[in-house]
């Protein structure tokens, strides 16, 4: 939506996790956050750093998606999903598993592929 | 401090305006809630607008001096912008400048133009109200975040699609007499259930239709009306306004909408009631499961028995505490910016008496609640009619 310029700090967030290297923000806290971050949304603190993200994430909610946005047409119907690794969560498309066999709890990992649309890259949830 | 008394209110009908500008609908709004006021323009002192998509849908932005020009009004003018919560944090700003005597008169309203972007091109708009990065670009659509928390909802306390179909009937069947109202027509849980599935377990008779329409009050201070000898019986005596963070994977609880308990904790106390005194609220069902999380956040409901309230008869017309008597954003229609200020406009025509479903009304005490995107902003307020 911006043309050729990137987006700073997500681009790169969602590059290392096509990498196998995916990260989230930690404080000294502990909390959790995702880039771009200068300040933890938590606590406050401003000294975050880099964390591993963990390999296997849980799915916390998902729906089956029949109407979806015009840069999803061709994507359309997919299950969108919220999963959690570690202290933070995640938003993406469900893919490797039929819509009705999707369920909260179900463990999957992460990966960077292609929105059938438009060809951007789209976090993708499939089951581990 | 003065009370904020409405002096007046005016709504166009919601329905399906494609080739109407959002500065005639507003015009038309405003014009009827001076005429309900009986307030002549020029005594306007300030303009408060709200309105979500103007930019994507009129290619217009800068929509405050260009609504009050539209309205006949000469005054200062600002356009807010909260997603859905628009109009309400326009109303909120409204009510403050008006108690704390910086303001004697002042016009608050809100319009959307929708149906000329089509369902793919609305669709579209309504999603850019969620977090681009992290949710819009997950495949998230605005159905698709409120079935993520029906689908949470379900998993924590329980409940079904028939459940949710119960609120559809009943806003449906509220809204047979209002006027103003986009669908007049009762449906059946089986019409809910068999309805196409937008996204699961939301089908298209969950969801709130794509709506052109605008909405507009007239806010005076204690003194004003005294001075004019108003008809002013209806006065906002609370407000109150919560934050989310913004994406819903942020969120402590998936089936929760804080932000509203925040809100409406603070506008009851403001107004010096609690939740055992609401006669009568209108809440922001923009898809079934969000009346389910509305009622719950203003304590009219414990968390777990929203779900079967209007199953149970407790929300509806002729139940203890009705619910969206206007029909609600489901079937009175959803103008986003609208919104928040029709809800204010339904409640003193309920409070009051001339509205068609007042006689369901058993109390003074009215609740407006208006949410924004998936509740990462919620306004509250509270209104009360004199005995």
């Amino acid at each position: 939506m911006t043309g050729d310029a990137r987006d700073a700090g997500f681009d790169e967030f969602v590059e290392a996790i096509d990498d196998g290297e995916g990260y989230y923000l930690a404080c000294p806290d502990g909390h959790g956050s995702l880039p771009p971050r200068r300040v933890c949304p938590e606590c406050g603190a401003r000294d975050l750093t880099e964390r591993p993200l963990p390999d296997g994430g849980t799915i916390d909610t998902y729906t089956v998606v029949h109407v979806g946005t015009p840069a999803f047409e061709a994507d359309t119907p997919y299950v969108t999903a919220v999963a959690s690794f570690g202290p933070v969560r995640l938003t993406g498309i469900v893919r490797g598993i039929d819509a009705d066999e999707v369920s909260v709890g179900i463990p999957v990992g992460v990966t960077v592929e292609e929105r059938a649309t438009t060809g951007d890259p789209v976090l993708v949830f499939r089951p581990q | 401090m003065t009370d904020a008394r409405v002096a007046g209110v005016g709504l166009t009908h919601f329905g399906t305006y494609p080739d109407r500008t959002g500065r005639d609908l507003f015009a038309e709004a405003a014009v009827r809630a001076l005429d309900d006021a009986g307030i002549a323009p020029n005594a306007v002192e300030e303009v408060h607008y709200g309105n979500f998509m103007g930019e994507l849908a009129e290619h217009q932005g800068h929509q405050g001096p260009l609504v009050a020009e539209a309205a006949g009004v000469s005054a200062p003018a600002t356009r807010y912008e909260s997603a859905c919560a628009s109009s309400g944090a326009a109303v909120r700003e409204t009510v403050r400048n008006v108690r704390n005597g910086e303001v004697d008169v002042a016009l608050v309203g809100g319009a959307e133009r929708m149906n000329n972007l089509g369902t793919a091109g609305a669709t579209e708009a309504l999603a850019i109200a969620a977090d681009d990065l992290y949710e819009v670009r997950a495949g998230m659509t605005f159905p698709g975040a409120y079935a993520l928390m029906a689908r949470a909802y379900f998993r924590e306390f329980g409940g079904s699609r028939s459940d949710l179909a119960a609120i559809a009937v009943k806003n449906h069947r509220h809204a047979l007499p209002n006027e103003h109202a986009q669908y007049r027509s009762e449906i059946s849980v089986e019409d809910v259930l068999e309805a196409p599935m937008v996204a699961d377990p939301l089908g298209l008779y969950d969801s709130c239709p794509l709506t052109d329409g605008a909405s507009a009050v007239v806010l005076v201070s204690e003194a004003y009306a005294a001075e004019r000898d108003l008809d002013t019986p209806v006065s906002i005596t609370g407000t109150g306004q919560g934050g989310d963070r913004m994406a819903l994977q942020d969120r402590e609880h998936l089936a929760r909408s804080p932000a509203a308990e925040e809100a409406a904790a603070e506008a009851y106390a403001d107004a010096g009631i609690d939740a055992a005194d609401v006669a009568v609220a209108e809440v922001h069902d923009c898809f079934t499961i969000a009346e389910v999380l509305a009622i719950e956040s203003l304590g009219l409901a414990k968390h777990g028995a929203g779900i079967g309230a209007a199953r149970r008869g407790e929300t509806t017309a002729d139940g203890d505490r009705p619910v969206n008597l206007s029909g609600g954003l489901k079937a009175k229609g959803h103008p986003v910016g609208a919104t928040g200020t029709s809800q204010i406009a339904e409640l003193t025509r309920l409070l009051r008496g001339d509205h068609p479903n007042s006689d369901h009304v058993d109390g003074t005490v009215g609740v407006a609640h208006n949410a924004g995107g998936t509740v990462a902003s919620a306004v509250v307020h509270v209104l009360e009619v004199e005995p």
